[in-house]
């Protein structure tokens, strides 16, 4: 099952190998600085002021308090801001489109469309004196009636339009005659709550303008979108934007698109020309960040009394909002997990007067793999089977939905491996049967499933006369260790010791990278990587060959050519550049699109203790074991996973964010109220990884950023059950639940 | 000081990684506030700004405290001590143990493991204490756990925390 | 947060006069709860008096074998205090299960004690709240109810009050000592704390030129035999849902001494008197428990979001004394 890597020449191979991150002094010195702590002389400060409105329009807008505020530079709204180009459309073959949270465009008009919305932006030369006037702008609205009760909208929902990105639907054979004729049946309603990102560095800009060239530090997730979409908001040439992000606190899809503190930040900076600097303050990430909304889910399962499936149906409900939001796929891990003769998928959408919604680490199969995954162990009850060999009975050969072959699949492996390590068959299966003193003890499995994909991204690798590397590439340390795990990659292939390779990233200067989202980045770096040490490699064989230093080290092969360096370059970011990467990444992802069903996988075996007087959850153990090809480093590996899996106990168990249903205004936007894990809440995790290369794939690894949280809620719903006999399909699962 | 409040600013000496540093301060900014805006010592990180994360915690006199909740005026002639400031095997634990990955909360979580360690080697007990009359009882992970959930941390690298922590302990 | 002056004073007649000086000023302490409050503009006050450098930092055993505390005391040293682990356990509990370590050490008791209400509806300055502005209205009721009330709430606040070291202290029958130009009076902390009524606003007897200067906890004898029991929606770093302070003598079989009182479930920390009547020299067992949980929450009423906390405080007080009779102190 191993591959064997060209190398190139001497060098211990260092992919796969649990390497510290090159970050880690950085990091662990306070010396690694972020968007908000870079010193500019004369810098000011920004603050936000949210509307207080769900829908309507502003009838007065009073500053004069708070421009009397000593310190106070100017106070921005729509009356007076700068101008300010709207955002375009959602175009599939612009990415830059999907750069806009939404279509409102920020102090440009008078419309609410959601509690939160900035309708002033205080500018000062000191923080305190910001958020001080912020508190005196004084706004009057002419409100309008608001659809801001999830419960309530649900029944307006439409089926969800379908785009060549986001399949919204499938449809197998007539799976609810299948349904109603199956002799095993469960028909189940899941309902999730609205989510926020919560990365612990809030949104933070600085923005300078020198004449019309604009620089931003900014805490992103995409340097090129954000480039792109700050061009095409202040009406300047892209090659005029630089997009400086080295260090990101975090982001899980909180920072893949472009909200309200950037721009307006640049906004204010050109509005006073001076360098300014806003950090969101947590109530305004959660008023101006797009995070994932309510949902529900039906998940009806019909079986054979042999225990494979006839039917499965997965519908749901989701929201957008009126000013843009992209859709989950909330039915995705349906298309592909188990095999069935019949198969009906529908996604609904409702628009609301909130906030958009944006994609929150899972998006799509975090909460679909909840619904689905519960709704699977449910079933294997009624058959009578264990839910291991239940999903083992129901392994499919190809891809589900469409036929299509798995570039790789040892899910069944996995699980073997999972149960061996757990101790699954210490289990009995009988709910409430485990006990431990005042204890109930419960074991959970579940599926995690995530789709592997690729993006476009440039490079450039230089070899030096010293036998030094330096590989560029626009992407940003947002704790992935890509840095790390990326001149790993170059090592091997240019078989040079790992020390040797020097990283530069974090800034927009450099060759274009695909984005930290959907578990893409790794990959899609790695794959120009490759083919830059190639093409290098390449170069060098032919200089060593006219040369006569066959055989001998790179640095000789360039001395005796008089070279004190070789560069090569994968993609250009010229405009033609760009586009002709666009071209070649919508062909290749065309092409494969339709050979072969690629992701990651994994198995998650839990135990929870359920206090018997009081309800409350404590996760004792974990073990997920996970298939997604090749591990590149298996420190920052295990640590990624094991972080996925903790944001799913935090869904599972205490995330939620509180959407007053009287006014759409937020009441939680605190650390405080709204319940991320901490310490005591985690067990130790083990984690295990198969490390099966995917063939398809660049040096058959796949993402592995969004494959940890899938499944975890259901496998600790699962092991509630199984300590309790209480079915949870409420998320979160708290205490009164249980009681 | 006399009785006599002043308006809105003081001047305030604070010795930061032993060096002192004399600094008029609005009375509004926080100890948060002065090291990362006034003095450039941006190690120190807000999170929420609210007493919840712990992403701002520094020792005050070697005691671990929210910065994000202490008015800098109040703080007048105290010993600061900020990751810029720490020289601890704790560093390179979090390192080898890869107890971090975004990195925003590890100064935090570095100065408060710190601060934790001499509170529990001063003998002071935590809610995961199993007897209260003891005083010497074990750094267990369990302990560490209950001691270092003032920090959060979202990307999720606690068992890290926990793993760099104990072995520095042990 | 707006502009405020401030002064620091070293010694308690300078602080009283300071505060009586300027009618709109705040004592601050450890600044852990009032300074997140004048961020959000909750607090806005004019002056800050800084009473940290007063002498009121001192823990002294009394000649009843009771303990006078200093208000100054931060959370983490009493908590730490070897004579309040082993007389005290459950105080010592019950401030370790409160916030953080970090908070705990800039924490002062005097402040744990003033702390104001974690309600939602309190915190946001857009929602209408009669405990920020008298009549305005109360948006909690009809709203988001889990962390509200079942006990002592009335029509126009169903906001809780949120220390946990508070809900031990009332058990203990603590003192509150407080001093003004005018003098010094004792408050019995179960007195100290208001109920809402019509005014929300007005959250204790302190009136606002009065400094507290120290808890006194008389000798509980009882009290060792002690354990505090804190239920919330996470491990830790996270205020009650429900929790339980208790303290219970059993002779031959009988409760021959008992002390009970709860948080998390009404707008001052609750001492349950009729839970402890119904105890006292009863045979200590389930039933007896069961029996003392339902007086104790005869008069809850929920809001809905809440209703949970009614049951779920019986069973804590049932478990909570069913684990001091099998299990011993928390000491």
């Amino acid at each position: 099952m191993t591959e064997t890597l060209p190398r190139a020449g001497a060098g211990d191979p260092v992919v796969g190998r649990p390497i510290d991150r090159v970050d880690g002094p950085a990091k662990t010195t306070g010396a690694a600085v972020y968007s908000a702590e870079v010193a500019y002389p004369d810098l000011a400060y920004a603050t936000l002021v949210p509307a207080t409105i769900s829908r309507g329009r502003i009838t007065s807008i009073d500053t004069a308090a708070a421009t009397a505020v000593r310190g106070v530079i100017t106070v921005l709204t729509h009356e007076n801001a700068p101008e300010l180009k709207p955002p375009q459309p959602f175009n599939p073959f612009n990415f830059a489109t999907f750069a806009a949270g939404t279509q409102v465009n920020y102090l440009k008009t008078d419309e609410i469309f959601w509690d939160g919305q900035p309708v002033a932006l205080v500018v000062a030369e000191t923080l305190e004196a910001a958020h001080e006037a912020a508190a005196l702008v004084r706004v009057a609205y002419e409100e309008r009636p608001s659809a801001v009760d999830f419960a309530a909208e649900e029944g307006n929902a439409q089926p969800q339009k379908a785009n060549m990105v986001l399949p919204s639907g499938a449809k197998k054979g007539d799976a609810e005659a299948a349904f109603a004729a199956s002799p095993v049946k469960v028909d189940l309603r899941f309902t999730t709550p609205p989510h926020n990102h919560n990365a612990i560095e809030p949104h933070a800009t600085t923005a300078v303008w020198d004449g019309n060239r604009l620089t931003v530090h900014d805490s992103t997730q995409s340097i090129d979108w954000l480039r792109t979409h700050l061009a095409l908001r202040f009406d300047v040439q892209p090659a005029n934007v630089r997009v400086v992000s080295t260090y990101v606190g975090g982001g899980f899809g909180g920072k893949s698109v472009v909200w309200a503190g950037t721009i307006l930040t640049a906004l204010a900076a050109r509005a006073i020309d001076r360098p300014v600097r806003m950090m969101l303050t947590r109530e305004a990430v959660y008023h101006t960040v797009g995070a994932r909304g309510a949902a529900t889910q039906r998940v009806a399962l019909g079986a054979g009394e042999d225990g494979r499936l006839t039917s499965l149906i997965h519908t749901t409900v989701a929201r957008t909002s009126r000013v843009g939001g992209l859709p989950e796929t909330l039915t995705s891990p349906s298309r592909h997990l188990y095999a069935t003769p019949t198969m009906l998928l529908q996604q609904h959408l409702v628009e609301m007067d909130l906030i958009p919604p944006s994609p929150m680490r899972t998006p799509s199969e975090g909460i679909g793999s909840f619904a689905l995954e519960s709704a699977i162990d449910e079933l294997a009850y009624q058959v009578g089977m264990d839910p291991i060999r239940f999903r083992m009975l129901n392994e499919p050969a190809t891809n589900p939905v469409d036929g299509k072959a798995f570039s790789r699949r040892w899910l069944p492996e996995a699980y073997a491996l999972g149960a061996e390590q757990f101790g699954w068959s210490e289990r009995t299966p009988e709910p409430g049967s485990m006990r431990d003193g005042r204890w109930l003890v419960g074991m959970g499995v579940a599926t995690a499933f995530h789709p592997a994909q690729q993006m476009a991204a440039n490079v450039t690798v230089r070899l030096s006369v010293d036998g030094s590397v330096v590989v560029r590439c626009a992407f940003q340390e947002i704790g992935v260790g890509a840095a790390t795990v990326q001149a790993q990659i170059a090592a091997d292939a240019l078989g040079v010791p790992f020390e040797n390779v020097r990283v530069e990233y974090g800034d927009s200067d450099l060759p274009s990278s695909a984005a930290a989202i959907g578990s893409v980045q790794t990959a899609t770096v790695a794959n120009s990587l490759l083919e830059g040490c190639e093409k290098l490699k390449k170069r060098l064989r032919s200089l060593a060959r006219r040369h006569g230093t066959t055989g001998q080290s790179h640095g000789e092969t360039l001395a005796r050519a008089g070279l004190p360096s070789l560069e090569v370059a994968i993609g250009s970011d010229t405009r033609v550049g760009k586009v002709t990467g666009q071209v070649k990444f919508f062909t290749r992802f065309l092409r494969e699109q339709r050979r072969w069903m690629k992701a990651a996988y994994g198995a998650h075996f839990c135990e929870v203790r359920i206090d018997q007087d009081t309800g409350e959850v404590r996760v004792a153990r974990w073990t997920g074991v996970f298939d997604f090809g090749r591990v590149i480093n298996t420190k920052t590996a295990t640590s990624q996973l094991r972080g996925g899996i903790i944001a799913g106990i935090g869904m599972a168990l205490g995330e939620e964010t509180l959407v007053d249903p009287r006014n759409g205004r937020i009441m939680n936007p605190s650390l405080a109220e709204y319940h991320l894990p901490v310490q005591a809440d985690i067990p130790q995790i083990e984690v295990m990884c198969l490390d099966e290369p995917d063939p398809t794939m660049p040096l058959g690894l796949t993402g592995i950023g969004e494959v940890g949280p899938t499944g975890v809620a259901a496998a600790i719903a699962n092991a509630v059950h199984h300590a309790t006999g209480k079915r949870i399909r409420d998320l979160p699962l708290t205490l009164d639940k249980l009681l | 000081m006399g009785l006599t409040p002043s308006t809105a600013s003081s001047v305030i000496s604070l010795h930061i990684n032993g060096e002192k540093h004399q600094l008029c301060v609005d009375h509004r900014t926080s100890l948060l506030d002065v090291l990362r805006e006034n003095v450039g010592l941006t190690g120190t990180k807000k999170g929420c700004d609210q007493g919840a994360c712990g992403a701002c915690t520094v020792l005050l006199d070697g005691v671990r405290i929210n910065s994000c909740l202490a008015l800098a005026v109040q703080y007048d002639d105290r010993e600061i001590t900020t990751i810029e400031g720490v020289d601890h095997p704790l560093q390179e634990a979090f390192v080898r143990h890869d107890g971090f990955q975004c990195g925003y909360c590890t100064p935090g979580q570095i100065c408060s493991a710190i601060g934790m360690l001499a509170e529990h080697k001063g003998g002071a007990p935590s809610a995961a204490t199993e007897h209260l009359s003891e005083s010497d009882g074990e750094l267990s992970d369990a302990e560490i756990r209950e001691r270092m959930s003032g920090n959060l941390c979202r990307c999720g690298a606690y068992n890290g925390i926990v793993a760099a922590i104990g072995e520095v302990a042990r | 947060m707006k502009s405020f002056s401030y002064v620091a004073v070293s010694d308690v007649e300078d602080a009283v006069r300071a505060i009586a000086a300027e009618p709109n000023a705040k004592f601050l302490g450890g600044g852990t709860n009032l300074v997140d409050l004048m961020r959000e503009n909750v607090e806005r006050p004019d002056v800050l008096v800084d009473i940290t450098r007063l002498p009121l930092n001192g823990i002294e055993e009394l000649p009843d074998s009771g303990i006078r505390i200093g208000a100054l005391v931060r959370n983490s040293e009493l908590a730490a205090h070897p004579v309040i682990r082993t007389r005290y356990p459950m105080l010592s509990q019950a401030i370790l299960h409160g916030a953080s370590a970090q908070l705990r050490n800039m924490a002062t008791v005097g402040g744990n004690l003033m702390q104001r209400t974690r309600c939602l509806y309190f915190y946001d300055s857009a929602s209408p709240c009669n405990k920020r502005e008298q009549g305005s209205g109360c948006t909690a009721i009809g709203g988001f109810t889990r962390g509200h009330a079942i006990l002592g709430a009335s029509e126009h606040c169903i906001a809780t009050h949120p220390s946990d070291m508070a809900v031990a202290l009332v058990a203990l029958d603590a003192v509150v000592e407080v001093r003004s130009e005018h003098g010094t009076r004792r408050i019995p902390l179960a007195d100290f704390h208001r109920l809402p009524g019509s005014t929300p606003h007005i959250e204790t007897e302190l009136a606002p030129d009065e400094l507290i200067t120290a808890v006194e906890v008389p000798g509980v004898p009882v009290a060792a035999m002690s354990r505090y029991r804190k239920v919330r929606d996470r491990a830790s770093y996270a205020f009650a849902l429900v929790s339980v302070a208790a303290a219970m003598e059993v002779r031959d079989g009988r409760v021959s001494a008992v002390r009970l009182a709860l948080g998390g479930v009404a707008p001052k920390p609750w001492r349950a008197h009729e839970a402890e009547e119904a105890l006292l020299g009863a045979p200590a067992t389930e039933e007896s428990f069961g029996r003392a949980a339902d007086a104790a929450l005869a008069s809850a009423v929920g809001q809905g979001d809440n209703d949970f906390k009614i049951d779920l405080a019986r069973r804590t007080l049932v478990a909570t004394l069913r684990r001091l009779l099998t299990e011993g102190s928390a000491a």
